[in-house]
């Protein structure tokens, strides 16, 4: 039992990177029309936000301390951060330490001007182009993006951890009156999985209470007539694709303390998206949240070993198995609308 | 001739003689130019020019007539290379039956795939075709090691003996075609131009030349035009009492038995089959090379692979020490200048020109390559006619 | 006047004349000498395929810097390295039996397929005589094979598998780099030491080939001086999340985890393993501990903070000439020069690449030949000392070199980002030795040595 739970919590976790990143690729399937393999990039972006915040704050200059040697002989040279230099060095450590929480702040803006760029310069020319020159425009970007991430980073992970405070775990068994310390769950975790809710509900938030998420709403579902109306709906998607980006790289930001980031981890989450996206429904904004969680549950189950001795291999194929089963018997996934990408 | 006409003709006899004279126009280059280091004309890219042309055109013919959008077609390259290399271990070092067994288990697969991925359309089918080759590809990797090799793939080995070949005591067995080794080659030499003619390249070349010529009479056939009625309009054609799945399966089985025949010339070039073969990236790079080159055009997917595999194999082998050599006619500040400019563009940068350069065909020639050389041609002959016309005009003054 | 004859026709008929005079037979450069790629010039061209794209594209990196400092000090430039440390002296520092040693470079991508086209690509382009290089067995397999077929020499770069020496092993194809059972062999003995005798160990291990025998060498080794194995995962090697193998390790009964991944992997499973606690846990009434077979300096680096009191064995650290005197010699002579002109220390796949390079070239200038079959004879059974790695046996049964393994500890407070790992003790030969028919080993056949055509 206490094992389900455990595997329960590591789905919701895993869900809901898969159900933000699926978000946004619902928002841009779903508003502009547009195939768009650079998400996994934007992602990865997102973490990278973390990774160059966190290197800004810690930013150094370098002392010579003659008391000791490197590893040629010469004098050893310290680096001293600037934060220490402003701060004072207890202040200045705990302003580091949190970088990860506060690079959120600093990838907002980044995230919009990337999505407001990607937008305006790229895919805005690709709106009635067919869908397989946007696969390989985009697929394009997202190698460019990630080649120049590569460049600069390198191909080795960076560790980019969470606040000394995080890291602890919470005693879930104490909790739920099971036995203590049966049920661990790292803070960090739990952080990542409400930070998702918060995102997921402010972004359906925006769409259902505010005009202009109205008038992106009804854009989804009739883009002609909402045009007609005289309303710039044009405009309107740009600002949710920079959302959508926003989002992505809100996700990658959260996630860097999890997974450490490195160039290519928004590939390794690309395609996982896309079948995500696909198994909720395309068009489908609460079927791709939905999805998310609910495969992000499936993979942890699958993994436990009871389950891998029982069926060796499962844990590698189980997202595609379901994805399979579900798209045999919902036509259109779980809440596919009809018509939505199906030529 | 041979049934096909006009253009298709001058096509199919163009395919053909860059087939055959690729030895020689992909060397252009000295041996010892400093440009020899892009010559292409060496056995295994032209090898992987060629097998991966194949593996574009069949996919074609179920991309590009029936706009049917598959995400999977590396896993039935991936079973036709197992099964090829599989049939060299046990039966024969001749390549004859590794091929034929190649492109039957892949035709049988992608029945399967096919029957069960088709019952969808648009990007729930394409979904469907990726979860199946995904599924291969993480099997093939980890659970099926007995019969993939896993990680380290299969290759033949000095223990194995095959039923109809008999190798020497303590040799490797080596694929041939009745006797003929694949990694013969015969050089040919005219002062510093040196020109590889190789066994398994021309093997390749004469199947390829047969690919290609069956894709032409797909494409023209009523058959064919069924498959572009999918495209074009599939209520439309349900509406009028047809049937269009047969059709479908009918494309998804043929393209799939292309992709199984590269992957079992794969096999017969290079005797060695890994589960990387059969990845996501795998399957997006033959959707890759036929958008490049050209979706639903005939020599378009041809190109496109030899494009990126150029890249892939040229490009990443142009390192620091190359580019000093090139730019060493600059004075030394120069030369270090343009070494930094190009040098994150090469070598372990080979990706990133490759995504630059998907963008830019994509932007600047929506129908990939092949638009590209149209507009050449185009722009040669509005010249030519120009010319033409300025010597119409003055031939009267004579 | 007699140029007249001289039409556009006649000439193309000359010239296919002349031309078909000019095919040769097969491998015309293999014809003269009788083997593949025999360099005629004055050079000689060594091919160095490392991953450039992908997740060891950094690995891959270090491993040219080395390759290239070889190169240099080959051909007498630079202080020479280890070419004044080396027990043999057979080199002088004029390239190779007189020729300028060149190289070419390419992209193995950590893909079989990929590394396969490169190398051939050395091999039937740029006439390369060697190939070395790598970072993953499953490419060094299928390059070895590779060599074997094409007769050429495979110095293999970081390949870790029993399976390279074991059931894959090839006459052409030589390993420096240690392996599955000698991580096993060098870890067990220390392990018990620090941990105690009376442990259970929970097993996670990379689904593929590499991960199979670091597990198999790891668990019998350990089984052998009484630990009990209790449950052994094999996890995804696309993996980037292991929460889900790594939550239920804490109640099953172990109380060490042992981590068979390498790479990306194992920083991926070594952070959620420490997210989830389990470096601050008891089991059984002891500490719970971790242990990760095979370390790196680019996974340490990876890993960060997370390695810190984490044990592991490596096959050559830079430090060790420092803290365990002159046996180790060679290794300071190397971190020096390869220092100077990099600016920081160099990993164990940038060693192993380096001094690969070496003994190819000093087994060539003592066979007096680049002929594969006589650098194969004088590779075979050769003992050399001055490499770094003590005294050391290139094996004749099966290729792979005999030498102490080094046993690491991830350091608490790592003083910068090159030095986060302290050795703790260093395992003797004999103590990793086994014998060539070894049952890990077992399936294999070196065959002979291949000339090529």
């Amino acid at each position: 039992m206490d094992q389900i739970i455990v595997q329960i919590l590591n789905g919701l976790d895993k869900g809901s990177a898969y159900a933000l990143i699926a978000l946004g690729l619902t928002l841009i399937f779903g508003t502009l029309g547009v195939v768009n393999f650079a998400h996994g990039a934007l992602f990865m972006l997102g973490a990278f936000c973390a990774v160059v915040f966190s290197r800004l704050l810690s930013l150094s200059h370098e002392v010579v301390d003659e008391t000791r040697t490197d590893f040629l002989g010469n004098p050893m040279t310290v680096d001293v951060p600037y934060m220490h230099d402003i701060f004072g060095p207890e202040v200045g450590a705990s302003i580091i330490d949190w970088a990860v929480p506060l690079s959120i702040l600093f990838s907002i803006p980044v995230m919009i001007a990337i999505g407001f760029a990607m937008e305006r310069g790229l895919i805005k020319h690709f709106y009635k182009r067919p869908h397989a020159d946007q696969i390989l425009v985009t697929f394009g970007l997202a190698i460019v993006l990630q080649e120049i991430i590569k460049a600069f980073f390198g191909a080795n992970p960076i560790q980019t951890p969470a606040p000394t405070a995080f890291t602890g775990s919470f005693d879930f068994g104490a909790w739920l009156g099971f036995d203590p310390l049966t049920i661990m769950y790292p803070y960090w975790r739990l952080v990542y999985f409400f930070f998702a809710v918060v995102v997921i509900g402010g972004v359906f938030a925006f769409l259902q209470f505010t005009t202009f998420g109205m008038v992106v709403r009804a854009g989804m579902a009739d883009r002609e007539t909402v045009g007609l109306l005289g309303i710039n709906i044009d405009k309107r998607f740009t600002i949710m694709f920079a959302v959508a980006a926003c989002v992505a790289g809100l996700a990658g930001v959260m996630y860097a303390p999890i997974v450490a980031p490195n160039y290519h981890m928004g590939m390794d989450f690309l395609v996982l998206s896309f079948v995500v996206v696909v198994v909720g429904g395309m068009g489908s904004l609460t079927g791709a949240v939905f999805a998310g969680f609910l495969l992000g549950i499936l993979e942890s189950f699958a993994s436990m070993p009871a389950i891998v001795d029982l069926l060796p291999g499962i844990n590698q194929i189980v997202i595609y198995l379901v994805a399979i089963i579900i798209l045999l018997t919902r036509p259109r996934g779980l809440m596919g609308r009809k018509g939505v990408m199906e030529e | 001739m041979l049934g096909i006409k006009g253009k298709d003709l001058t096509v199919f006899l163009l395919v053909a003689a860059l087939a055959l004279l690729a030895p020689f126009l992909l060397n252009p280059f000295p041996v010892d130019s400093a440009m020899a280091q892009f010559n292409a004309g060496y056995p295994d890219l032209m090898q992987r020019f060629v097998i991966f042309g194949i593996f574009a055109i069949g996919f074609n013919i179920l991309f590009g007539l029936t706009g049917y959008l598959s995400f999977g077609h590396a896993a039935f390259l991936g079973v036709g290379s197992y099964a090829a290399i599989w049939m060299m271990k046990l039966l024969s070092l001749n390549i004859i039956p590794g091929i034929v067994m190649a492109i039957v288990f892949a035709g049988l697969f992608s029945v399967v795939v096919g029957y069960i991925s088709l019952r969808r359309s648009g990007i729930y089918f394409s979904i469907l075709t990726l979860a199946f080759a995904q599924m291969s590809y993480a099997l093939a990797y980890s659970v099926l090691t007995p019969l993939t090799g896993g990680e380290t793939g299969l290759q033949i080995k000095q223990t194995d003996t095959p039923l109809l070949s008999n190798i020497p005591e303590g040799e490797i067995g080596r694929a041939n075609l009745f006797g003929l080794e694949m990694s013969d080659s015969s050089i040919l030499r005219f002062a510093n131009w040196e020109f590889t003619m190789n066994v398994g390249y021309y093997v390749c070349a004469a199947v390829m030349i047969v690919a290609f010529y069956l894709a032409i009479r797909i494409f023209r056939s009523p058959f064919g035009m069924m498959l572009r009625a999918v495209k074009s309009n599939q209520q439309r054609m349900n509406y009028t009492g047809l049937n269009s799945r047969p059709y479908t399966l009918a494309a998804f089985v043929i393209s799939g038995m292309y992709a199984g025949l590269a992957g079992g010339l794969m096999v017969a070039m290079d005797t060695q089959v890994g589960p990387e073969r059969m990845f996501w990236t795998a399957s997006g790079e033959v959707v890759l090379m036929t958008i490049l080159g050209g979706a639903g055009t005939l020599i378009g997917p041809v190109l496109g692979a030899g494009f990126i595999k150029y890249m892939e194999n040229i490009v990443s082998k142009i390192n620091s020490t190359v580019l000093h050599e090139w730019f060493a006619f600059l004075p030394d500040g120069m030369e270090d200048f343009m070494v930094t400019i190009f040098y994150p563009f090469v070598g372990k940068g080979w990706s990133l020109t490759l995504g630059l350069m998907f963008m830019a065909v994509v932007i600047f020639l929506p129908g990939g390559l092949v638009e590209g050389g149209q507009r050449l041609k185009r722009l040669f002959r509005r010249k030519k006619a120009e010319d033409d016309q300025s010597s119409a005009a003055k031939t009267p003054a004579e | 006047m007699s140029n007249k004859n001289l039409t556009r026709r006649g000439v193309i008929k000359t010239g296919a004349v002349a031309g078909a005079g000019l095919v040769l037979p097969t491998y015309l450069r293999a014809q003269d000498s009788g083997f593949t790629n025999a360099p005629t010039g004055d050079t000689v061209t060594l091919g160095f395929n490392v991953p450039q794209s992908g997740p060891y594209a950094d690995e891959g990196a270090d491993e040219l810097r080395a390759f290239e400092l070889a190169v240099e000090h080959l051909n007498g430039g630079g202080d020479g390295g280890m070419l004044q440390t080396f027990s043999s002296k057979a080199l002088d520092g004029t390239g190779i039996l007189g020729k300028k040693v060149e190289f070419v470079t390419g992209d193995t991508q950590t893909k079989s397929d990929a590394a396969r086209a490169s190398a051939r690509s050395m091999i039937e382009k740029d006439g390369a005589v060697m190939v070395s290089g790598g970072s993953s067995s499953g490419v060094a397999v299928a390059v070895q094979a590779l060599c074997q077929e094409a007769g050429i020499i495979f110095m293999a770069g970081l390949t870790h598998s029993n399976d390279t020496t074991g059931k894959d092993k090839k006459a052409n194809g030589f390993r420096h780099f240690f392996n599955s059972y000698m991580s096993g062999a060098a870890l067990a003995p220390i392990l018990v030491d620090q941990y105690g005798a009376d442990r259970k160990a929970y097993h996670l291990t990379a689904d593929y080939n590499w991960g199979y025998t670091t597990e198999e060498a790891m668990a019998s080794s350990t089984e052998a001086l009484g630990w009990e194995t209790v449950n052994s995962v094999k996890t995804p090697l696309t993996q980037t999340d292991f929460s889900s193998y790594i939550a239920p390790v804490l109640n099953s009964g172990a109380d060490v985890l042992v981590l068979n991944h390498y790479g990306g992997n194992m920083v991926n499973s070594l952070t959620n393993a420490v997210q989830f606690g389990l470096r601050e846990a008891e089991a059984n009434g002891k500490k719970f501990e971790i242990v990760v077979p095979l370390y790196s300096e680019l996974m340490a680096r990876g890993a960060g903070q997370n390695i810190a009191g984490i044990l592991g064995s490596q096959n050559w650290d830079w430090k060790l000439e420092n803290q365990l005197g002159d046996r180790y010699s060679g290794t300071n002579a190397f971190v020096q020069s390869f220092g100077e002109k990099y600016g920081f220390p160099p990993s164990q796949a940038a060693h192993t690449c380096y001094v690969q390079t070496l003994l190819y070239a000093d087994a060539v200038t003592r066979a007096g030949s680049f002929q594969p079959c006589a650098v194969v004879e004088a590779l075979e059974g050769f003992e050399f000392d001055g490499l770094g790695n003590g005294p050391t046996t290139y094996r004749a049964e099966d290729h792979q070199c005999f030498k102490d393994v080094v046993v690491v500890r991830g350091k608490e407070n790592p003083e910068n980002e090159f030095d986060l790992v302290e050795i703790v003790e260093v395992t003797p030969t004999e103590q990793v030795t086994y014998a060539p028919d070894h049952p890990q080993f077992a399936g294999g056949a070196l065959g002979s040595c291949n000339n090529g055509a």
